[in-house]
């Protein structure tokens, strides 16, 4: 737990270094801040331990998820390209801090033990990303794009805490294990039951959907993700989605599994909903953002499916996963990144398809890594993602969820054929991207997070023994 | 002197229950149906404020200091949020003059 303690002190660190002239150091700083906390999380490893008054506990779980997140966050930073460091208006201090902040808070949510902490981690990682959302102050989609993000996150807020409220009047406990064993024990008829508690469970599960963005809740997150920009994009769908399963999955198979029958069919269906909805619309999207957007939603749909199990290899199917996704999606927008700041189209960058028209010609390494994200993502074998789906459809299949299996595997073969749009645009279509000059650690990112997709593809047991 | 927890109770905990569900569903209506940003904002604190008043209740009914302590971190980060929120509404107003959220349709819903 000292990576928390750490991380709010590497931020506050990160905004001092603001004051220097030199702004070159402010990426290696935070890149070494991260590694350090990552090094702390690791030292807690096989050591169970209750902090702050029994507020959080650290268990080989949350050191886990808490090492996907950091990352994920460090592949972020590692891309992110001191912001446009010649314009008057950006604060490259004020953003690496910020990001810093918000993995503070995701990490709290990781390890919660006390719906306090988990209300705390979730609102400092969403109000740092309301502000990382708006960072381009002059640009209006930017704005847009903040003011959506933060009034549905407030009214997203609104919804667990009522939630929260509900569940501590019917079980008068926050500690998810106190209301673990007043759910179980209200199972065996030695409490009374009070339908507050059913009610307060359902709100805290759409609060909590909401910030996962799954179906019925998912409508802000395309914009969001549109206008905001890219390396925050990045960010959120990566940091975001797995701090929020991890809390979700933490509340579920601990708080609320005595009532288990009582709210497993629902996120039955919204994960077929989910899955189709996002599936559906993602091909007709025109834009690679807005269908990386939707791609993030439909794996929030395949996480939902194994969310709900609660059987030995769930956890480390999740954590698979997460892993997998945040690899190469951080490995996509790298790409985006690099080929939409080359090319304009009426004056702003071209997020579309065509901008990666005729990449691979004089961009080899852009166009491979590009590829290679892009299978993973629609599960192809040999990367990462083909196991981390294979994961979660075996472990469906062992719980005999037929219906829900049949529609995420139609559904993953819907999602070959747009995640194969930008492939094929770079490599089959002709175009004149000229040679685009990339900064060595911008490289040597791509080049890990590309052998790390194939390795994990062809050697998945190398991490999934681990988790 | 009475305490508050006894004063509290002289009220039976349904009625807190239902008029705390009853502000929330107005603030949850104004969320859904209202277009001016700052009163979207009102709403949602109108339901943070349901919420603590629920937990005030229960917690004086439960006689557990929890549902209290919580009450004020709902309040410090409600104004934490309250103050970006509001950044955001003045980075908007300052660009396009006005914060109906109907303008914002650049990006399509």
């Amino acid at each position: 737990m000292n990576s928390i303690i750490a991380l709010s002190l590497f931020g506050i660190a990160n905004l001092f270094l603001g004051f220097l002239n030199n702004r070159k150091i402010l990426m290696p700083a935070t890149l070494a801040f991260i590694l350090f906390a990552l090094g702390l999380n690791l030292a807690d490893w096989n050591t169970e331990v209750l902090w702050f008054n029994n507020m959080l506990r650290t268990n080989n779980l949350s050191v886990n998820f808490t090492t996907v997140i950091l990352v994920a966050t460090l592949l972020v930073v590692a891309i992110s390209r001191g912001f446009g460091d010649d314009e008057e208006h950006s604060h490259p201090a004020e953003y690496y801090a910020i990001m810093l902040f918000s993995v503070v808070g995701a990490i709290m949510m990781v390890t919660f033990e006390n719906l306090l902490m988990l209300f705390i981690g979730l609102e400092i990682l969403s109000v740092s990303m309301y502000v990382l959302t708006g960072s381009d102050k002059r640009n209006l989609r930017s704005n847009e794009a903040a003011l959506k993000y933060f009034l549905m996150g407030a009214f997203a807020t609104g919804i667990l805490l009522f939630g929260v409220a509900l569940v501590y009047g019917a079980t008068g406990s926050f500690s998810i294990y106190g209301i673990g064993n007043f759910v179980t024990e209200n199972r065996m008829g030695q409490s009374e039951i009070t339908p507050m508690l059913y009610v307060g469970i359902l709100l805290i599960i759409i609060g909590l959907l909401f910030k996962v963005s799954a179906a019925p809740f998912h409508f802000w997150t395309p914009d969001v993700y549109e206008g905001a920009p890219t390396i925050f994009t990045a960010f959120m769908s990566t940091v975001v989605k797995t701090a929020g399963f991890a809390a979700l999955y933490r509340l579920l198979s601990v708080s609320f599994v005595g009532e288990y029958g009582k709210w497993v069919y629902l996120l039955y269906f919204l994960c077929a909903a989910t899955l189709i909805i996002a599936n559906i619309t993602a091909v007709y999207q025109q834009s690679f953002k807005r269908m990386m957007a939707f791609s993030s939603i439909s794996h929030a749909g395949y996480l939902l499916m194994t969310v709900t199990s609660n059987q030995a290899t769930t956890q480390s199917s999740i954590l698979f996963y997460s892993l997998a996704y945040s690899i190469a999606t951080v490995t996509a927008f790298a790409v985006m990144i690099l080929v939409s700041e080359n090319k304009t189209s009426n004056g702003k960058p071209d997020e579309s398809f065509d901008a990666f028209k005729g990449l691979a010609k004089n961009n080899p390494l852009l166009a491979f890594a590009l590829a290679v994200s892009m299978l993973s993502l629609a599960g192809i074998p040999l990367t990462a993602g083909f196991w981390g789906k294979f994961f979660i459809f075996s472990d469906a299949f062992k719980r005999g969820l037929i219906l829900d299996l049949i529609v995420a595997v139609l559904m993953s073969a819907v999602g070959v054929y747009y995640y194969f749009k930008p492939i094929i645009a770079s490599y089959m279509k002709e175009g004149n991207i000229q040679e685009i000059t990339i900064k060595p650690i911008y490289k040597l990112t791509l080049i890990i997070t590309t052998i790390l997709t194939i390795l994990l593809g062809l050697m998945p047991d190398l991490v999934k023994s681990i988790f | 002197m009475q305490q508050i927890p006894d004063v509290i109770r002289q009220i039976p905990l349904n009625y807190y229950v239902f008029f705390s569900a009853a502000l929330f569903c107005i603030g949850v209506t104004g969320v859904l149906t209202r277009r001016n940003a700052i009163i979207i904002f009102m709403s949602v604190e109108l339901m943070l404020n349901a919420v603590n008043l629920l937990l005030a209740a229960f917690s004086s009914y439960k006689a557990d200091p929890a549902g209290q302590i919580f009450v004020f971190f709902i309040m410090a980060v409600a104004a934490a949020e309250v103050a970006v929120g509001l950044a955001i509404i003045v980075m908007i107003y300052r660009n396009i003059q006005t914060i109906d959220t109907g303008i914002l349709n650049k990006l399509k819903w």
